[in-house]
C-alpha cells in the first residue's frame, strides 16, 4: 500500500512558515520589531503597483530557470547546470540583439530568444549525451559545465566581444528591435519577459502530462528499468531531458539580456541557477508549482530593501529565510514523520514492505 | 535437545500477499538448521520476523525458554539473536575493528575508546573460531570473504547465541564457503545455535543437522539430511498437489516453430556465464515450460529473449528474422509479449494510474496519441476495457497501480501484455507470490493463448505450474538445458532429479 499523499503535499508551506517562523525569532533577538520587519518585506513585495511589478522582474528569471531544474528532476536527473545554460542562453541572446540589425522586431525578438534557448539546450545536451553514452554522472559534468561557461563568456566579454567605446568590460548594446517590451509603459520594469516565463510554466505542464514525451521523461525518471522493459528510447529521452531543460535555462538567461540588462557584463554571475534548485523544490518538481514558489522567492528578494530602509535589519536575513526554507525541505521526511504520529495516527504499517 | 528457539504459528501478511501462514519452527542448541525455499517463499519475512525487522499478525516466539516479542533489532541482539545479511552492513572505510565495535564500543576515563581492550576481545575471538583477520585492515580492502568473516565476528563480538545467515554462500567462492562450513561447525560444537538460509541444495547436506523446507509461505517438510534426497529436497520446494484444475485441449498438430533459440550464452550483471549454450525452438499452439530452481540461468535467458540483454554468443530467430540483438520495442512490434519475473522492477510504474501502466509499450501509437499529444479519453477507455477483460479489481482507471494488490498488479500486467496480437508470450514467473484465484486466472489465460496459435514460453520455479500447463518441457541446470521432455514423458521424480542436476535424463 502507498502511503497517505496529504502531509508530502504540505509540505512546501509548512517550510516556509516554519522558516518565517524562525526568522521571525532571529529579528526578535536582534532587538528590532519582528512586525515591521515583515510588514517591510511585504509591503515591498506586493504593497504597491511598482513593487508588484519588481517582483514579477525578479520572479522571472526563478521561473524559467525553476522549470529547467523541475523538469530535469521529472525526468530522474540532477540538473546543477542551469547556470552555466543561463550564461549561454545569455550569451546567444547578446550576439543575436547587437549583430543582427535591419530586422523588425518581431522577427528579431524571436530570433534572439530562439538562439539563447538554443545555447541552453546545447549546454544542457552535452551533459546529457555524456549520460547517455558513457554512464557519467549528470551532476560532475553539468558543474564543471558551469565553470567553463563562467570562463567562457568572461573571455569572449573582455576580448571579441568587447564595446570598445564602453569605460568597462561589457558587450555592446542590443538593437531596439531585440528588447523585449516594457509590459506597462516606463512606470514600472516588469518586461514582456515575464510573459514568455508564463508561457513555459504551461508549455512544461503540457509537455509533462499531455505528450508521449513527457510520459517518456516521467517513466524513466520513475523506473529507468520498466521504461527499458517497455521499449522505450531511455538514452534519447535522457538527452531530450536535459537539452530541454537546458534550453529553459538558456531562456532564463535570454530574457533577462532582452528585457533587462539590454547588454552582457563581464562577470555576469548571478546565482539564478543555483537558486533554481530551490525554487524546483519548493515547488515539488511540478511546473505549476514553480510559479508561486518562484514568486515567493523574487518577491522576498525585491522586498528585502525595505525592510532594511524601515527596520535596519539586514536583507541578508533574506538568504537566512530561503536557507531555512530548503532545509526544512531537506528535513521533510522528518516533519512528515511528526506529522504522521501526532495527526495521522499510528500509520507505522506503511514503512513495512515484503522483502524483495 | 535443548530448544534454543521457538517460533509457533508465525503468521505475516502483506496486501494480497501471505509472506508466513502459521510457521512453526524449532531450533536447537548446538543445531545449524537449513531454511530451504525459493524465492518468495517466506524465508526472509520470517527471519525479518525473528530479527525484529518486522512484526508478526500472529504467532509467538520464544528464545531460550523466554516468550519474547521484538519491537526492534536492538531488542533481538539483546536476546542474543545475530544476523549476517546477504547484503553486508559494513561501513567501507572504517576498519575491521571499528565496524566490529560499532554501536558496542569499549570505552574508559569516559568518553575514550579502550581501542586495545576491543582489539584484544576481537583477537581472541578470531583465535578462537579461527577466523584469522587483520583487526585493523580497511573493509573497502577487503575480498566479500573476509567481509562475511567480519560480519560472523561482529555478532560473536556482540555475544550472539542464535546465529541467522542469510544465503551467506551467494557471495563466496567454492574455497570460502569450505572455510564457512568449517567455522559454522565450530561454532556449532561450541554451543552457537545456527540457521542457514538457502535455496542450495546441495550445501544443506554439507552442514545442516536439520532442513525445513518453506513453500508459499508454509512449512512443508523438517527432514534429516540422512533421510532425505536432492531430488526430494527439490520436488517439496517447488510443488506440492495444486488446487486449481487446468482446463487444456490435446494439442493437435505441431504448429510451426515461431522462436528458434541457437547456442545462447548470456552473461549476468556481474559478468559471469548464467546461460552457457542454450538452445531450443517455441511452436505455435504450444506452451514451453522451463523448469528449474531459481538462479540456474533462467532469468538471463528470459532478459536476453526479451532484449533486455545482448548475448555474448549464439544466435535468436523469431519468424525466421534474426532479433539476437533488437531491441524491447521492435521485438513488441512483431508480436513478442514479455510478463517479466519481477512486476515491480520491469512490468509497471508503481506511482502510475492503471491506465497509464496499460500502455506503457503502446502510449505513443494510435489512438493513445497523435504525433505527440496523448489522448486521455481514448487512454482511460483502454483501461476500463481491459480492466473487466481481464477482472482487474479497482475503483478506477485512474487508480494508482501501487495501490493494487499483488493479484490484480499481476492480471494488470497480462492485459497489458496479452491485449495485443500476438505470436511470442513469455511468462517468467507468472503466478509468483499470488493468491489461488489469481494464479488460476492467468493459468487459463495462458492456454488460451496457446489455443489461439501463440507459441508460449512458460519460466516457472514451480513444478507444479510446469507440469499442469506445459506441452513440452525443459529443464535448466547451470546455465544449461539438460532435457526437453514432452508433458506425458515427464514425471515428478524425474523432473525432480534433473532439477537437481542428478540426473541428465
Amino acid at each position: 500500500m502507498r502511503q497517505f499523499d496529504w502531509t508530502a503535499g504540505i509540505m512546501p508551506f509548512l517550510a516556509v512558515g516554519v522558516a518565517l517562523l524562525l526568522g521571525a525569532g532571529l529579528i526578535w533577538a536582534s532587538g528590532a520589531s519582528v512586525l515591521e520587519a515583515y510588514g517591510g518585506v511585504f509591503a515591498g513585495m506586493c504593497g504597491s503597483w511598482h513593487a508588484l511589478g519588481e517582483t514579477g522582474v525578479a520572479a522571472t528569471p526563478y521561473i524559467l530557470a525553476g522549470l529547467a531544474v523541475a523538469l530535469s528532476f521529472r525526468g530522474g536527473l540532477f540538473n546543477i547546470g542551469a547556470e552555466g545554460q543561463l550564461y549561454l542562453g545569455a550569451l546567444g541572446a547578446v550576439v543575436v540583439g547587437y549583430t543582427v540589425g535591419g530586422l523588425p522586431i518581431w522577427l528579431h525578438l524571436p530570433l534572439a530568444l530562439a538562439v539563447g534557448a538554443l545555447g541552453g539546450a546545447l549546454w544542457g545536451a552535452i551533459p546529457g549525451v555524456l549520460k547517455a553514452r558513457l554512464g557519467t554522472h549528470e551532476v560532475i559534468n553539468t558543474i564543471m559545465m558551469n565553470y567553463i561557461a563562467l570562463k567562457l563568456l568572461d573571455y569572449l566579454v573582455k576580448h571579441m566581444l568587447r564595446d570598445p567605446t564602453a569605460s568597462v568590460d561589457r558587450t555592446p548594446a542590443i538593437l531596439a528591435t531585440a528588447t523585449l517590451p516594457h509590459l506597462f509603459g516606463p512606470s514600472t520594469r516588469l518586461h514582456a519577459g515575464f510573459l514568455v516565463a508564463l508561457a513555459a510554466v504551461v508549455f512544461v505542464a503540457w509537455l509533462l502530462d499531455k505528450t508521449t514525451l513527457g510520459f517518456e521523461i516521467r517513466t524513466v525518471g520513475t523506473n529507468p528499468a520498466a521504461a527499458q522493459y517497455a521499449g522505450m528510447p531511455v538514452a534519447r529521452t535522457l538527452v531530450c531531458t536535459m537539452a530541454l531543460s537546458g534550453m529553459l535555462a538558456g531562456l532564463a538567461g535570454a530574457v533577462e539580456i532582452l528585457g533587462l540588462y539590454h547588454m552582457l557584463p563581464a562577470a555576469f554571475s548571478t546565482g539564478y541557477g543555483f537558486d533554481a534548485i530551490a525554487v524546483a523544490l519548493l515547488a515539488r518538481s511540478r511546473p505549476i508549482g514553480v510559479l508561486p514558489a518562484a514568486l515567493l522567492w523574487g518577491g522576498l528578494r525585491n522586498g528585502a530593501g525595505l525592510m532594511q530602509v524601515r527596520t535596519g535589519v539586514s536583507i541578508d536575513l533574506i538568504n537566512v529565510i530561503q536557507a531555512l526554507v530548503l532545509v526544512c525541505l531537506a528535513a521533510d521526511q522528518l516533519f512528515q514523520a511528526l506529522l504522521r504520529r501526532h495527526v495521522g495516527g499510528p500509520l507505522l504499517a506503511w514503512r513495512e514492505k515484503p522483502p524483495a | 535437545m535443548t530448544l534454543a528457539l521457538e517460533m509457533h504459528g508465525i503468521t505475516k501478511r502483506f496486501p494480497g500477499v501471505v509472506a508466513n501462514d502459521h510457521v512453526d519452527f524449532q531450533l536447537g542448541v548446538g543445531e545449524i538448521h537449513a531454511l530451504l525455499g525459493e524465492n518468495g517463499a517466506g524465508k526472509t519475512t520470517l527471519m525479518h520476523i525473528l530479527y525484529g525487522l518486522s512484526r508478526p499478525d500472529e504467532g509467538k516466539l520464544v528464545v531460550h525458554g523466554i516468550p519474547v516479542q521484538f519491537a526492534s533489532p536492538g531488542d533481538a541482539m539483546a536476546h542474543g539473536i545475530g544476523m549476517v545479511h546477504q547484503h553486508f552492513m559494513l561501513v567501507p572505510v572504517l576498519t575491521v575493528m571499528e565496524n566490529i565495535i560499532l554501536g558496542q564500543e569499549v570505552t574508559r576515563w569516559g568518553p575514550f575508546l579502550d581501542l586495545r581492550q576491543a582489539a584484544q576481545h576481537i583477537r581472541q575471538l578470531a583465535a578462537q573460531y579461527h577466523l584469522a583477520i587483520n583487526p585493523q585492515a580497511l573493509i573497502q580492502d577487503l575480498p566479500v570473504g573476509l567481509r562475511q568473516r567480519v560480519e560472523l565476528l561482529k555478532a560473536l563480538y556482540r555475544q550472539a547465541t542464535i546465529l541467522i545467515l542469510d544465503e551467506p554462500t551467494a557471495v563466496l567462492t567454492p574455497a570460502e564457503v569450505e572455510h564457512l562450513f568449517d567455522t559454522l561447525t565450530a561454532l556449532a560444537q561450541h554451543g552457537t545455535s545456527i540457521i542457514f538460509i538457502t535455496h542450495k541444495l546441495r550445501e544443506v547436506f554439507h552442514i545442516a543437522h536439520r532442513i525445513t523446507v518453506l513453500r508459499r509461505g508454509r512449512v512443508v517438510g523438517t527432514l534429516l539430511p540422512a533421510e532425505t534426497t536432492e531430488a526430494q529436497l527439490a520436488a517439496l520446494m517447488v510443488g506440492d498437489a495444486r488446487l486449481t484444475h487446468v482446463v487444456k485441449q490435446p494439442r493437435a498438430i505441431s504448429g510451426e516453430g515461431v522462436l528458434h533459440v541457437r547456442d545462447v550464452h548470456v552473461l549476468d550483471d556481474r559478468g559471469t556465464p548464467a546461460v552457457a549454450g542454450v538452445s531450443l525452438t517455441v511452436h505455435a499452439g504450444e506452451i514451453l515450460g522451463i523448469a528449474g530452481v531459481q538462479g540456474n540461468g533462467q532469468t538471463e535467458l528470459v532478459e536476453a529473449l526479451a532484449g533486455l540483454r545482448h548475448p555474448t554468443a549464439g544466435s535468436i530467430t523469431l519468424h525466421g528474422v534474426d532479433v539476437t540483438r533488437a531491441t524491447p520495442r521492435q521485438l513488441a512490434e512483431g508480436g513478442v509479449a514479455h510478463i517479466p519475473e519481477d512486476r515491480h522492477k520491469h512490468g509497471m510504474v508503481e506511482p502510475y494510474s492503471i491506465a497509464d501502466n496499460l500502455v506503457l509499450n503502446t502510449y505513443h501509437h494510435q489512438p493513445f496519441a497523435r504525433r505527440m499529444v496523448r489522448h486521455s479519453a481514448a487512454i482511460a477507455a483502454h483501461a476500463a476495457r481491459l480492466m473487466h477483460a481481464f477482472d482487474v479489481r479497482a475503483p478506477h482507471p485512474a487508480t494508482q497501480a501501487s495501490s493494487l494488490s499483488g493479484g490484480n498488479q499481476q492480471k494488470m500486467v497480462i492485459a497489458r501484455e496479452c491485449s495485443r496480437p500476438l505470436t511470442l508470450l513469455i511468462a517468467a514467473q507468472p503466478t509468483r507470490g499470488l493468491d489461488v484465484g489469481a494464479t488460476a486466472f492467468i493459468h487459463q489465460h495462458l492456454v488460451q493463448q496457446r489455443e489461439q496459435g501463440c507459441a508460449v514460453l512458460l519460466v516457472s520455479a514451480d513444478l507444479d505450474e510446469i507440469l499442469t500447463l506445459s506441452d513440452r518441457i525443459a529443464v535448466m541446470y547451470h546455465g544449461k538445458v539438460l532435457a526437453i521432455v514432452a508433458d506425458h514423458e515427464a514425471s515428478r521424480e524425474t523432473l525432480g532429479q534433473l532439477l537437481a542436476g542428478v540426473a541428465t535424463a
